[in-house]
């Protein structure tokens, strides 16, 4: 089976640790990810808000691509990037004269039958079978999860039982030795765009998050966005504003965790490029 | 020769919006053995059926077709028109142009050429149709009363009263059902056990009423008039005719924690034991599965208490066999366990509840006395949260229906707390307050005015912990559309009405049809609300959709009706569709040959034997014979006889050949 590989915008700029451990845990799966040639932008935010086919032609060129290179799996770590892909794939299957439109626009067949991956379904399906083996230290201390907005919307379309109160990731840190918080903030709002607009917004916003999370203990929030990582992790100067107080909780992405539980070293895990220093009790 | 008038009905717009019923009748006139065809626009009204008496009149007609709705719609209507104007019933046939023509298909020359066949093979079959004349049988004037919450008990007693037998079965060791746990009721607040209790004494007294409780319907047999219902008596392990009602037994019972049914887990109560205070039969039974007894083999504590020896460990569960006339289901309702929103907590904080709960705690005879305490440490909430719609009204992951009592005992529940709770405050968040009844929009004024309960519009989208207290977070839809952080002592949720767990196994057992959430459906939305598709089952109460007590009792007093109507002949006439054995002249008799596969092939064991005899007595011929009583006419023996000497009257082999060769001479 070939599992293709869509990194996005953000996995080669901002956040370029959530790449680098991501393909450091399924090298040591022994899992190859082969990114799409020639991918280009999702459509992000902008496209959808303003102009549908162009929405929908972005996303389903890669799609395209993908099925050009025979994957049968895609694998988009970004929770924005697996969103638009993902409805792309939806929309177009639900209408079928839209798909004809767009296949045309692109001058590419879509047979859109690839099964498109979050970074948590990727774990779960490839990963985590073999972490009994692979690991080698244990992340024993109180997490707190964060899922983000986009990870399990829409119901419709992911299916997803517990969207209010996911699970999927606290599982997965449990797998690594980590005891995850009951937790009710999971799902709130992060503050997402205003991140550059306005970003007193994320301050409080992802300040309460914060907030929350310290108060039950938790020593690190685990994260499988890049957006949702730069606005807890980035703006903790807002944060720090708006809750009045230094908050020094770091923010990890899950494949990093995974990454020190496998024993690789925090630079390989991509540790080194936050904002808010990671020091964690990892044990051997 | 055939003389046959068709008669093809629009239906309003439902069928000549789709088909062109002009032609219909045009062709359909033209077919061999017709006489007579039309089209009208309501062929059920006084002048439809009149043009169909006239015509029958005037033309000497010997068959009617009526090309119209389901025959389960209109069939009746038609036959007695048929049979006023004097045409036996039995030569009127109805063909569907409405539910299985026009309604499935777009307005296409297709759907009138489909609609043509569809007649002529009635024309063709009405040919054959020779005149039938009901069947006379016998009406047992004793039913049986599924369930024994109010709308059991109304049913009862109003069947009782007129004078007829009713055995009363409840599943439960207590009749009063859902409403003998509430606290106070709308739009009055008069107390729910003042009302009801007297009520179940009555039924307990009523010498027309037989009463079993800790008992269920097993199995369901025959048709209207004359069911057979297998009752399965659970064993109590008590001799009620022995015991007392003393209840020293419960008080030394050594399985004490067992959460009580009665009061929703809020309190708890022993292996043997009587539900609650005020219970009829207020005779205890043993809870096998917790008993220590039944469980480990040792302890019989109650027996040695028991002062009349009424302890019985080796009864056993009885089936007895009844025959009953009717039958009214009153199985009600349940309250959806909201644990499948982890957002809102319930099951994970001891303060989030259910709106049945509440009324557990507010009701006098419930755990707490009637004070409002929060079930974790018993301390009186100062701020309270109420979330209508929980579960209600939500495809995504609820239900997509409206349980329609919640809106009402949210009022009620804010407006208790109010008078019980001076100084607290109460938040209800709604999405539509809907008080459709008497009294019922100016019992939520109250709330909201004199009570001043604060009604939020808007969901609630998650309910937490934190400090102690419940943050419930949600938003107010009116006005600035703000999200609204409420930090309350305790969250009550208007978990969503839903059928009873086994409802969906009864209607199977009983052959009435039920909903895609397994209430029961009535027979016509408007016209037939109480009865069921099967005649003689009648519908009463929550079992059917969500309902309150008025509309419950409303309903089971029409059902209570619909059984005495039932029971006010003292026969009933039924469909002379049965099977018949061919007879002949002698020699033959009958080709019949006596193998009797008939008769293993039927599910109703209506088939048994006859003796052909010649005039001294002398047995010549031994042939198949059905029960006409008993047949129902499913037609399974037919395809099973090697002879073809069995056959239905109304839909002999040979009327259903001339249906398909109709539409196979299609040229």
């Amino acid at each position: 089976m070939k599992i293709g590989f869509y990194p996005g915008c953000s996995l080669t700029g901002a956040s370029r640790e959530y790449n680098e451990s991501l393909l450091a845990i399924a090298k040591e799966a022994g899992i190859e990810l082969c990114e799409i040639t020639d991918w280009n932008c999702c459509g992000a935010t902008a496209a959808h808000n303003l102009n549908k086919e162009l929405s929908l032609s972005l996303p389903a060129r890669n799609l395209a691509l993908a099925e050009l290179e025979e994957m049968d799996e895609l694998v988009v770590p970004c929770a924005a990037c697996f969103n638009r892909l993902i409805m792309t794939q939806h929309e177009l299957d639900e209408n079928k004269e839209i798909k004809i439109q767009i296949e045309e626009k692109l001058q590419m067949p879509l047979n859109n039958r690839i099964k498109i991956l979050n970074v948590l379904q990727f774990i779960e399906q490839h990963i985590v079978s073999h972490l009994n083996t692979l690991i080698k230290k244990q992340l024993n201390f109180d997490v707190a999860c964060y899922y983000g907005c986009l990870l399990v919307r829409p119901q419709k379309v992911m299916k997803s039982e517990r969207f209010e109160d996911p699970m999927s990731m606290d599982v997965i840190m449990q797998k690594l030795g980590a005891n995850p918080i009951d937790w009710p903030f999971k799902t709130e709002c992060c503050g997402a765009g205003f991140s550059v607009s306005k970003p007193k917004i994320v301050g409080e916003l992802s300040g309460k998050i914060v907030r929350d999370a310290v108060n039950r203990g938790a020593k690190a929030i685990v994260v499988a966005c890049p957006m949702c990582h730069s606005n807890l992790d980035m703006r903790r100067p807002a944060i720090e504003a708006y809750l009045d107080m230094k908050v020094d909780i770091p923010v990890i992405y899950i494949t990093q965790a995974i990454a020190l539980a496998l024993g690789l070293t925090p630079r390989q895990a991509g540790i080194n490029r936050h904002f808010v220093p990671v020091n964690l009790p990892v044990n051997s | 020769m055939s003389k046959i008038g068709v008669f093809i009905c629009h239906c309003g717009e439902n069928i000549s919006s789709t088909v062109d019923v002009v032609r219909v009748a045009e062709e359909t006139g033209k077919l061999e053995g017709v006489e007579f065809s039309t089209d009208y626009k309501y062929m059920c009204s006084d002048p439809g059926q009149t043009i169909i008496k006239q015509t029958i009149k005037e033309k000497g007609l010997t068959g009617v077709v009526v090309a119209a709705c389901s025959p389960r719609m209109h069939e009746p209507t038609f036959r007695k028109a048929c049979q006023e104007a004097g045409l036996n019933p039995y030569m009127c046939e109805m063909s569907n142009l409405r539910e299985h023509c026009s309604w499935v298909h777009d307005k296409s020359e297709a759907t009138t050429q489909k609609a043509i066949d569809l007649v002529r093979t009635l024309v063709e079959k009405v040919k054959l149709n020779k005149p039938l004349y009901p069947i006379k049988v016998p009406v047992t004037k004793t039913a049986l009363v599924l369930g024994g919450g109010i709308a059991g008990i109304q049913a009862s007693l109003d069947i009782a009263n007129a004078g007829h037998k009713v055995i009363l079965v409840e599943k439960d060791p207590s009749i009063g059902g859902h409403m003998s746990q509430l606290s106070e009721t709308f739009p009055t607040l008069d107390c729910s056990q003042c009302i009801l209790t007297p009520r179940m004494v009555e039924v307990a007294q009523h010498p027309n009423i037989t009463l079993w409780t800790y008992a269920e319907l097993e199995k369901l047999e025959g048709f209207i008039g004359n069911f057979k219902a297998t009752i399965r008596k659970k064993a109590k392990s008590i001799d009620e005719n022995i015991c007392n009602g003393c209840g020293h037994c419960t008080t030394k019972c050594p399985t004490k924690k067992i959460p009580s049914e009665f009061n929703t887990g809020l309190g708890t109560r022993t292996a043997i034991y009587v539900p609650f205070p005020q219970a009829v039969p207020n005779k205890p039974v043993i809870d096998k599965d917790n008993c220590t007894y039944y469980q480990k083999g040792k302890c019989k504590i109650c027996e040695k208490l028991c002062p009349t020896g009424a302890i019985r460990f080796d009864q056993q569960d009885e089936l007895v066999e009844l025959e009953v006339g009717a039958v009214v289901i009153a199985t009600g309702f349940n309250v959806m366990q909201p644990s499948g929103f982890p957002e809102y907590g319930y099951g994970k904080y001891k303060d989030v509840i259910t709106g049945l709960q509440f009324e557990r705690l507010a009701s006098a005879s419930g755990p707490t006395l009637g004070e409002i305490r929060r079930p974790s440490d018993g301390k009186i909430p100062e701020k309270i949260v109420f979330v209508a719609c929980a579960g209600s009204r939500d495809p995504a992951k609820g239900i997509p229906y409206c349980s329609k009592i919640c809106c009402m005992y949210t009022a009620k529940h804010a407006m208790l707390y109010q008078h019980k709770v001076h100084g607290g405050k109460s938040y209800i968040f709604y999405m539509d307050i809907r008080a459709a009844g008497k009294n019922y929009e100016e019992f939520v004024r109250r709330a909201i005015v004199d009570d001043e309960v604060n009604y939020i519009r808007g969901r609630v989208s998650k309910v937490y912990e934190e400090n102690g207290k419940l943050i419930v977070k949600g938003v107010d839809t009116l006005l600035n559309a703000k999200p609204v952080e409420i930090e309350a002592d305790m969250v009550v949720l208007a978990s969503a009405a839903v059928a009873n767990p086994g409802a969906e196994e009864l209607a199977q057992k009983m052959h009435v049809s039920y909903d895609s959430y397994n209430f029961f459906s009535e027979a016509h939305p408007k016209l037939k609300p109480v009865e069921t598709n099967t005649a003689g089952i009648f519908l009463a109460g929550a079992c059917q959709a969500p309902k309150d007590i008025p509309e419950t009792v409303s309903q089971a007093s029409g059902a209570a009706s619909k059984v005495i109507i039932l029971f006010s002949q003292n026969e009933l006439s039924r469909e002379p569709v049965v099977a018949v054995v061919n007879r002949s002249a002698p020699p033959v008799y009958s080709t019949c040959v006596g193998c009797f596969m008939c008769a293993s092939a039927c599910p109703y064991q209506a088939i048994g034997e006859e003796l052909i005899t010649d005039r001294k007595g002398n047995v010549i011929k031994r042939v198949a014979k059905v029960n006409p009583g008993l047949c129902q006419g499913c037609g399974t023996c037919v395809a099973f006889c090697r002879s073809k000497s069995i056959d239905i009257d109304g839909y002999s082999n040979e009327q259903m050949y001339s249906e398909v060769m109709a539409l196979l001479n299609n040229d």
